[in-house]
């Protein structure tokens, strides 16, 4: 399996990583590496088996559907590298 | 001039406090005092001692009372995956700088209600990607170990890195370290101490920063097997809010440790005997197996045919989850910004500087498996093989209680050696990955040293919940070996 710089550059894209161009082509090389060894998985029969979904086979706990937490603005806030006014600040997108 | 303070074992300090014959403060300023001459092995990330000063005085009140919890007055240090309330917590990254969460994860919670001292928080690979320790936007951790007659630096593992050289360079009684594919016991290994990783689900996850959900698991570094049982039994208990964690009793680890191993059924995995594993890694596991024999276990030999499989159907799942779990960090709500005028561009600008070379790596690999076209192919697979995976165990257990193998394919290689091929450094994994691919329990136990004079270690998988058989074999394979080599403390000429 090998993965072009095209592709690179969409999956690059796609997880909001900008990659300069002269790195997509090295890149392409690394993952296609590490690819074609994943893909000795294609040996294994998987017909009719059932993915897994969870690792330890537990009924979910239900709880009261009320509130727990919150009224907390000045916490969640405060971490933002920018905020005004109660709000996280981010670059104009609206013109 | 008796022993320095900083060398009892977590156990032996808290029989000392209780006495009244140590305090926590005294126990405390030795740990500060360790601490500040480590500055070699950067072991640490943050440094907590005027906290500590204050939780250790709270300690010696309680103690002076005749109260106290099952930990009071033990210096302990946290792996930087978990979020300590209003105290830095990067997980190794830049995109985390200057991040102080305004809450307390749930496994620190839990050992601050027992008395512990918090020392510090400790280094790790980026977001816990990594097998060496050297992914840390913080520097690569150094191992206390060191070849005989050579002064090469030599990697303590990883992610759990700094927690395994803090418990081995005597900084601490036990740390915490979590374990998404061999985190707490490779580097356990490497550095000759105990790592123990839970069963997924017994110690809650919420507040520990999310590497990949559905295999992550907080578990106990210490230097006895003991120690890990004493401080498991603090971590561990259902959480509200982790609905992955489990509401199942939490028994007394402590009293399953000295149970005889008589009668019980070892099972040794056949397809974990890998071409190309050094011969003395053979010898150690042999010899583990009659420490068992001998001990009165039963060896059965068993087939756990997909286990070749584990480690390249991990490089999926982790990554996928990875990928998800990592796209909050965007430059808005916490940690890390680049500043660009267009949204979109200050989204790839901050990821692209914040996040280091291995972590986008893995992005980049969950992003593509998970992208239109590609999930039946890689993830939907990877999670079928995941099942397979299960099932050999589940069906070793009908005729075996616990499986034993080595920990590692080898012993701690140097800073550098393998970081230039991905894959090199995914296959240390390969013998700890299948565990987490099951959500099994399993420990690392320092069982002997390499021909290079370097810790080795061996492997105990058991059965989900069963942490107590476990501890158990542990605590046997622990006193067969009799493992009381230390490593030379170099590092404090450099201090």
């Amino acid at each position: 399996m090998s993965l072009d710089k095209a592709t690179v550059a969409r999956i690059a894209r796609l997880a909001r990583i900008s990659v300069p161009e002269e790195d997509l082509q090295p890149l392409a090389e690394e993952l296609s590496g590490i690819f074609t060894w994943i893909e000795q998985l294609n040996e294994v029969d998987t017909d009719g088996v059932v993915p897994m979904t969870s690792v330890v086979g537990h009924a979910l706990h239900h709880r009261e559907d009320v509130v727990t937490d919150g009224n907390r603005q000045d916490a969640v806030l405060g971490n933002a590298p920018e905020s005004a006014d109660g709000y996280f600040v981010v670059p104009k997108v609206v013109e | 001039m008796s022993a320095p303070l900083t060398s009892f074992t977590l156990a032996e300090a808290r029989d000392k406090l209780a006495a009244r014959e140590v305090s926590a403060q005294e126990l405390t300023d030795a740990h500060i005092e360790a601490i500040a001459s480590a500055g070699a092995l950067n072991a640490f990330v943050v440094d907590t001692a005027d906290r500590a000063r204050a939780d250790a005085a709270r300690s010696d009140e309680r103690l002076g009372k005749g109260d106290g919890g099952m930990l009071e007055g033990i210096p302990v240090a946290i792996k930087d995956l978990f979020c300590t309330e209003d105290i830095a917590s990067t997980a190794g990254s830049r995109i985390l700088a200057g991040f102080r969460p305004p809450y307390e994860a749930t496994v620190t919670a839990n050992l601050w209600r027992e008395g512990a001292v918090m020392l510090g928080k400790t280094n790790m690979d980026e977001f816990a990607m990594g097998s060496s320790n050297e992914t840390s936007y913080y520097g690569p951790v150094c191992n206390p170990w060191r070849a005989t007659g050579d002064n090469r630096d030599l990697v303590p593992g990883g992610s759990s890195g700094g927690s395994a050289a803090a418990v081995a360079g005597e900084l601490c009684l036990g740390a915490t370290g979590t374990d998404t594919g061999g985190s707490i016991r490779q580097p356990a290994a490497f550095t000759g101490i105990v790592g123990l990783k839970p069963t997924y689900g017994r110690c809650s996850r919420w507040g520990t920063v999310a590497f990949a959900s559905s295999l992550d698991q907080a578990g106990p570094m210490t230097r006895t097997v003991q120690d890990s049982a004493i401080m498991l039994g603090a971590m561990a208990g259902h959480d509200q809010k982790d609905s992955t964690s489990v509401d199942v009793a939490v028994p007394d680890y402590e009293a399953a440790l000295e149970r005889s191993v008589k009668g019980l059924r070892i099972g040794i995995p056949t397809e974990y005997r890998i071409d190309g594993t050094p011969q003395e890694i053979a010898d150690l596991w042999d010899q583990g197996i009659a420490w068992l024999k001998e001990a009165g276990a039963e060896i059965v030999e068993v087939s756990l045919p997909h286990t070749k499989y584990a480690l390249p159907a991990y490089y999926i799942v982790a990554p996928a989850e990875a990928s998800s779990n990592l796209a909050r960090y965007d430059g808005v709500r916490y940690g890390f910004r680049e500043d660009r005028d267009d949204l979109t561009e200050m989204y790839e600008a901050t990821r692209a500087v914040g996040f280091g070379s291995e972590v986008k790596r893995r992005v980049l690999i969950g992003t593509y498996v998970l992208s239109a076209g590609y999930y039946d192919a890689y993830y939907l697979r990877a999670q079928k093989v995941r099942t397979l995976i299960a099932d050999d165990f589940k069906k070793a257990w009908d005729s075996v209680d616990a499986l034993l193998t080595p920990t590692t394919p080898g012993a701690a290689f140097g800073i550098g050696e393998k970081s230039d091929d991905p894959v090199a450094m995914y296959l240390n994994d390969i013998l700890t990955v299948p565990a987490n691919m099951a959500g099994l329990p399993a420990i690392s136990v320092p069982a002997g040293l390499s021909a290079q004079g370097l810790p080795l270690g061996l492997q105990v998988v058991g059965r989900a919940f069963d942490e107590e058989t476990v501890l158990q074999l542990g605590r046997a394979l622990e006193r067969a070996a009799a493992f009381d080599h230390r490593p030379t403390p170099w590092w404090r000429d450099q201090a």
